[in-house]
């Protein structure tokens, strides 16, 4: 089982630098994340836009920040548990959590900090009758082993990158690919339109647009879809084995929401600015998923009061220790993994 | 001083609001609804007005022109759920003195 001091539950800028607070107080940290990247919204929703208010920064891309972030927590060696959404938490008898993923992960830990945004970014369900019904049985909203679509009728909906990027894989891998989508522009990266159009025009994958899927058929297996062409009133039944729609991600509060953490507006209650500690005891609740009077959704808030969380933590852990807070350019950064940051010194020389 | 401008929102439920809404405050209607609170916090404006997610679409239900849309807001609703004709990202839509009078109903969850 993994072992941690802080179990950090959202790999976004608050969690990140949670890393670092912590690391500074000599705790270790361990980070889990439904996404398979570091960075949260930022690396899954704007990656390439500018941030114009982290203190220090005139500007600053998304994608840099959460770069820059990884860096100065390297230091401090964190663990990851990524590509995976925290499920259950149970309370151990010595005050300690164990909170297990959807994948099995179990991780022990003395403190739980919910650094967790939005929520976890789960695939969008398009409001197809029936769709929930064939979930597994041929219906995926995501794609863990391609290999399944082997030899496989596979129709993709959807016009952004995983939409063209999985039809140019599965080319290569089903019987028939076809690529579905409500308009005849794609908006994924310039050459994955390309490689789309060179396996089009080589009859490698079936471009229906501008249209959209309307209905399932199957009883026990997805059997085949019902296409309507814009602008069409009949709709096309087509024979598939496989009906993947890749129409985005969007964030979901989640199973947190039933860890019995007191929840107010999708999102956690913390009735304090002190340390930002849920209802529960050992549980506190950092950036944009915690709410109290005066909130503010903003990075630089997060920053703050991951600051102020690892404090609480420490006293927590340590409650018979008397800790002074020591400046970084007086104690200088002392990594887990032996680095050693520190201010040069003065040169002391006498003028004769 | 700019003069407030009266907007009818009609929220998820189908009950209809008329408000109030400032035009000189650098605001748009995502923002609108969020500031009278007629869509829970978290369900609306998720990616805080970018046009990166679908949370703020809306009906327009009255004449006005408004701005044309642009190539990102065009994308985005172009993989939404529940998008019809009169789709528009809230977020991509400022309050000004022209949209006196406009009445636009809120699009269900995604």
């Amino acid at each position: 089982m993994i072992q941690t001091d802080i179990l950090i539950i959202g790999a976004g800028p608050t969690g990140l630098f949670a890393v670092f607070e912590a690391g500074l107080l000599q705790l270790k940290c361990h980070i889990i994340d439904a996404l398979p990247m570091p960075g949260g919204q930022l690396s899954e929703l704007y990656p390439k836009k500018p941030i114009y208010d982290i203190p220090g920064f005139p500007e600053v891309l998304a994608g840099d920040l959460v770069d820059n972030l990884m860096e100065q927590i390297k230091p401090f060696e964190p663990g990851f548990t990524l590509g995976e959404r925290a499920e259950t938490i149970e309370k151990q008898a010595d005050g300690s959590f164990i909170v297990t993923t959807d994948k099995g992960t179990a991780h022990h830990t003395k403190i739980v900090a919910i650094a967790g945004g939005l929520g976890s970014f789960e695939p969008k369900k398009p409001p197809i009758e029936g769709l929930e019904r064939l979930e597994d049985k041929g219906v995926a909203y995501m794609i863990k082993d391609p290999e399944v679509y082997r030899d496989q009728k596979v129709l993709i909906a959807g016009g952004g990158d995983s939409a063209l990027d999985w039809s140019i894989f599965l080319a290569e891998v089903a019987s028939e690919v076809t690529l579905v989508h409500r308009r005849n522009e794609f908006r994924g990266a310039l050459d994955s339109v390309e490689k789309v159009q060179e396996l089009k025009n080589m009859g490698k994958i079936k471009l229906i647009t501008p249209a959209e899927i309307v209905g399932v058929h199957g009883a026990d297996r997805l059997t085949a879809v019902d296409i309507l062409m814009a602008g069409h009133k009949e709709v096309i039944t087509q024979e598939v084995d496989a009906f993947i729609p890749l129409f985005g991600l969007s964030p979901k509060l989640g199973p947190i929401a039933n860890w019995g953490i007191e929840i107010e507006k999708n999102a956690i209650v913390v009735d304090n600015t002190l340390d930002y500690m849920t209802n529960v005891p050992g549980i506190y609740a950092i950036g944009d998923v915690n709410t109290y009077p005066g909130k503010l959704k903003l990075i630089l808030c997060g920053f703050h009061e991951a600051t102020l969380m690892c404090q609480s933590a420490y006293q927590r852990i340590f409650p018979e220790k008397r800790y002074v807070m020591k400046y970084t350019t007086v104690g200088g950064v002392t990594g887990f993994d032996g680095s050693k940051k520190e201010a040069p010194k003065a040169v002391v020389k006498k003028i004769e | 001083m700019a003069q407030d401008i009266n907007i009818t929102i009609v929220d998820r439920a189908g009950e209809q609001h008329l408000v109030q809404a400032p035009t000189d405050m650098n605001m748009n209607l995502m923002e609108l609804v969020r500031s009278y609170e007629l869509a829970p916090e978290g369900t609306i404006g998720i990616c805080g007005g970018m046009a990166m997610c679908a949370s703020c679409q809306c009906y327009v239900n009255s004449q006005h022109s408004l701005p044309e849309k642009s190539e990102e807001e065009e994308a985005m609703l172009s993989e939404a759920f529940n998008v019809r004709e009169n789709s528009r990202l809230g977020c991509q839509i400022p309050l000004t003195e022209d949209l006196e009078g406009l009445i636009v109903s809120l699009a269900p969850e995604e």
